[in-house]
């Protein structure tokens, strides 16, 4: 993997190229490599290792600003690079609302937040394979196939500019997501974390053989409105449509359904979140797409819209200070909450569902799509693990349904919550939240498994 | 980048080395990517993003198992290395198979092939370019209520070279080509988006600039920003059950998500079930279900001219070809590969292995999906036919359950139809259904002459999720006693 100081001088050889030439030129360099074993039907079908270095710089000259990016680390490419976007930036009308670059105020920058496990980056092909066994043990045992992937590997984020700054973020990651299918049902866990040590894949392959084993044999329940318990996947899912209404330009822009509503209540009084990039739970670096530091900073308290995230220009606008939650710039979209922490409670799934009288429980939501971006209407489908829930019980597992909520609804609808985890879905990126018991949850149709 | 003779020396190589090192197959894709990313918002550019990238993608069967790894670093050691790596992950593989790799027979092709255009994009300035987004940028915020106006463009240039242990050498050039602008009219608890030549970046075409040319973003500005500001007014879609006409560029997703999906065979075998999904296409049904009226024929055509999915061979060497889905009303096909085809008995793959970039691994994507143009005339012919409908266009949501039977989508627009005419405007108009009963209740398509190949430019899939460029070809069509406006109907008591 490439290193901090390699980082660094590709980065000092373009701002010494560009030296004269520029007015300011902002430098970046991402690597990956996580390798991936995917498996299906209880064998190995594909096993990926690919590996990626790329380089990203902006320049502003006279007013305009362009980026320019190419995977090419040589000297003479990176001389090319940035004759390339001065060249480009050439091209453009001035852009009336472009800022100078970030001039760090700090000596220490952005505090680094350690994620990077020795352990972690060595798996290897064998590492991945064992994992894999071990899941497809518990698959055979159950009588059940089981399909997946594990991936494990590393990446690098830094960024430099003529401004004084340099930044640099290296990070492990581990995931494990299982789907255990039988003759009528299935189940799925998952798991992302920055150390392959917390996995645990047998468990995962565990928890995933259980769901499909007791979702067996599902029974058709009517459209209609539930009291619905979600898993914390499933909170993610549907939650993660909400974050870019946090952000400073999609209320500039007059896209965000909490437009006026800032310092207002909208959600219920059990609902806190905030945006943190320093939890123990939470992955990414401690600085934004300019280099800003990431602040730790309350997005919803107790049901009131508190803060929302800035980028450098809408701080600017907003006449504030950025919030460390800027996106690579130039961009239409301004900033992004990244490391969302939803504050929990002390009640279990296992509590929420003896407390349930008639209820669905659910693992997992799939194909979510807002409909209404003011109303925050959302659709989407169960799967994998869809249970009823009756007189304190799971009965039987049911037939999938599509939903149709309102996401502020939702929120205040909100009766019991569960400890707050490191949770993956699939919808968007991991963030720390917990599972919810919800009333009249809109189950507007059935499907036919 | 690598070009020619010098290119073709370090696959040579490359196989070598893998053929040496115990792979039983193995292909090479050395693949160099130029991109222009142009966004504009309002009357200013919020983005200008130009790229390059360059690498070789190296997969090997050894043991009967795959192996992948991709390299930068386009010299006899960056090959080597990642060649090391492929058969190592290729070994580990085979550790956890019951079933070896069998892979179709392909001929070995000797070929270069050039996506159709007939203006290079990247020879159009990029001042061109923004002042086509701004003239329209400044012709959408003209209209008094539009509070938003947006515009995207995006340009690719792809040179694709391939070779396999059984001697096929590919060259291929793409050039892809989009273009779209958007108005968003937001008033008290409401907003609107119009969007042109279609929602979510516009149109995709395999195409030079003549595609911005004939798409006329400028001429169309007008029309949707009125139409945003206008749905602020309008009626909301009723509830309940209608016959609906489905314009071109909303039925192509319709294809994409119900038909071209369900009709990947690693789904149907249960190879993506654990995030895309499987399919209700299951190789039982093949041939025996009927999964649309008869009017319905779908085909997988990689070779339709301009389409955003096509090419010469696909990144396991296939010839491209086109490849009934669906005929007359019947499930007839699979868009295949060669290490599944024999899971079906299908003597060849069908040709949709494809790849996102250098970097990752074939996998079965759609190609152009598209439903052939029937007789009911024009839309305008199709609405004059029908005596109480709704028109739906222009996507703004699209939701499927992950076997492909339920499905819900909402328009940017819709019409309500009276005795053959638009009487009424509609907004948050949604439909919904389970496939093969929403395909089998098509009663009229209109003709060749509405026919449009859309191109969707980022259809997800795989796992790490890959983005793949497809075609969907459709003309208008008409469907009976549909579910409508259940996206809305979100109250109820418990």
């Amino acid at each position: 993997m490439i290193t901090r100081q390699q980082c660094k001088k590709i980065i000092d050889l373009a701002l010494a190229y560009a030296r004269g030439k520029a007015d300011g030129i902002e430098v970046m360099v991402s690597a990956s490599d996580v390798a991936t074993s995917r498996f299906a039907n209880n064998e190995m079908t594909q096993n990926q290792a690919p590996y990626s270095v790329g380089i990203s710089v902006r320049v502003q000259k006279n007013g305009r600003q362009a980026r320019v990016s190419s995977d090419d680390r040589s000297p003479a490419g990176i001389r090319k690079l940035v004759d390339n976007a001065l060249v480009a930036a050439g091209f453009l009308e001035k852009d009336e609302d472009m800022l100078p670059l970030y001039q760090p105020s700090g000596k220490n920058g952005a505090a680094a937040t350690n994620r990077s496990d020795a352990k972690t980056a060595k798996l290897g092909p064998k590492d991945r394979a064992l994992a894999v066994k071990e899941i497809i043990a518990v698959a055979k045992a159950n009588g059940l196939n089981a399909s997946g992937v594990y991936s494990a590997g590393q990446s690098v984020h830094a960024i430099g500019n003529s401004q004084g700054l340099f930044e640099f973020h290296q990070e492990t990651e581990a995931e494990c997501s299982i789907t255990m299918t039988g003759g009528n049902s299935s189940g799925w866990s998952k798991s992302h974390q920055t150390q392959a040590d917390r996995l645990n894949p047998k468990r995962l392959a565990e928890l995933a053989a259980q769901k499909a084993l007791a979702s067996a044999n599902p029974i058709e329940l009517p459209a209609g409105h539930y009291t619905v318990i979600l898993e914390p996947s499933a909170v993610l899912d549907l939650l993660g449509f909400l974050w870019y209404d946090f952000a400073g330009t999609s209320h500039t822009d007059k896209l965000s359904c909490l437009l006026g509503k800032v310092g207002k209540k909208v959600l219920g009084d059990n609902i806190t979140i905030e945006d943190n990039c320093k939890h123990s739970m939470q992955a990414g670096s401690s600085f934004d797409g300019e280099g800003v530091a990431r602040r730790t900073l309350t997005l919803v308290e107790n049901g009131v819209i508190k803060n929302l995230v800035h980028g450098r220009r809408s701080a600017r606008d907003f006449k504030t200070e950025p919030t460390g939650h800027g996106v690579t710039e130039p961009s239409s979209m301004g900033e992004y909450p990244v490391n969302l922490v939803v504050a929990g409670g002390d009640t279990t799934v296992e509590e929420m569902i003896r407390t349930t009288k008639k209820g669905i429980l659910l693992t997992r939501v799939w194909y979510v799509r807002e409909v209404d971006p003011t109303a925050k209407i959302v659709t989407g489908m169960t799967r994998d693990g869809t249970f009823y829930v009756e007189d304190g019980k799971i009965s039987a597992g049911t037939f999938n349904f599509r939903f149709n909520v309102s996401l502020i609804d939702l929120l205040n609808r909100v009766v019991a919550l569960g400890p707050s985890e490191r949770t993956a879905g699939e919808e968007t990126f991991p963030a720390v939240v917990p599972a919810m018991k919800v009333t009249d949850f809109n189950m507007s149709s059935t499907t036919r498994f | 980048m690598k070009t020619g003779a010098n290119m073709q020396k370090l696959a040579e190589y490359a196989l070598e080395v893998a053929n040496e090192s115990g792979a039983s197959y193995a292909d090479v894709r050395i693949i160099h990517q130029e991109s222009q990313v142009i966004e504009t918002k309002d009357l200013a550019v919020a983005g200008v993003n130009i790229g390059e990238s360059s690498g070789v993608g190296i997969r090997v069967l050894c043991g009967g198992g795959w192996g992948f790894a991709s390299t930068q670093d386009i010299t006899r050691k960056g090959l080597a290395k990642a060649i090391k790596t492929a058969i190592e992950t290729a070994k580990a593989s085979a550790s956890c198979l019951e079933h070896p790799v069998t892979l179709a027979p392909e001929s070995a092709y000797n070929a270069v092939w050039v996506s159709p255009y007939t203006k290079d994009p990247f020879a159009i300035s990029l001042e061109t370019k923004v002042g086509v987004l701004l003239a329209a940028a400044k012709i959408m915020k003209a209209v008094k209520g539009v509070t938003l106006a947006q515009g995207e463009m995006t340009f690719i240039r792809e040179k694709k070279y391939f070779a396999n242990s059984e001697g096929s050498r590919i060259d291929q050039t793409f050039i892809r080509s989009s273009c779209g602008i958007v108005a968003h009219a937001t008033g008290k608890d409401d907003r609107q988006t119009r969007s042109w030549p279609n929602s979510f970046g516009g149109q995709h075409e395999l195409a030079g600039w003549e595609m911005v040319e004939k798409w006329d973003l400028t001429g169309n500005a007008q029309r949707i920003a009125e139409e945003a500001v206008a749905l602020l007014s309008a009626d909301p879609c009723p509830q309940g059950v209608r016959d609906i006409i489905i314009g071109s560029s909303q039925l192509g997703l319709q294809i994409h998500e119900s038909c071209g999906h369900p009709s990947e065979l690693d789904r149907a075998l249960g190879q993506e079930i654990n995030m895309a999904g499987a399919s209700f296409l299951t190789p039982d049904k093949l041939g025996n279900l009927k999964y649309g009226s008869s009017l319905v024929n779908l085909v997988a055509d990689a070779t339709a001219r301009g389409a955003l999915g096509s090419f010469g061979f696909d990144d396991e060497g296939v010839l491209a070809q086109k490849v009934y889905l669906v005929k007359n009303g019947i499930f007839t096909g699979y868009l295949s590969s060669r290490d599944t085809a024999h899971m079906i008995d299908l003597k060849r793959s069908g040709g949709a292995m494809r790849s996102e970039s250098w970097n990752k691994v074939p996998i079965i994507r759609m190609t152009n999906i598209s439903l052939e143009p029937g007789n009911a005339g024009t839309l305008e012919d199709l609405i004059a036919d029908t005596k109480d409908g709704i028109l739906f266009e222009s996507n703004k949501s699209w939701s499927i359950d992950n076997l492909r039977y339920n499905f819900q989508f909402s328009t940017e627009i819709a019409w309500e139809i009276k005795n053959g005419k638009r009487v009424r405007l509609l907004k948050n108009a949604s439909y919904g259904g389970i496939t093969p009963e929403f395909w089998g209740s098509c009663d009229a398509i209109c003709g060749p002459s509405d026919y449009v190949e859309w191109g969707l430019p980022n259809c997800g899939k795989g796992q790490p999720m890959q983005t793949m460029w497809t075609g969907h070809g459709a003309s208008p069509a008409r469907f009976r006693n549909v579910q409508v406006g259940m996206a809305h109907a979100v109250k109820g008591d418990e």
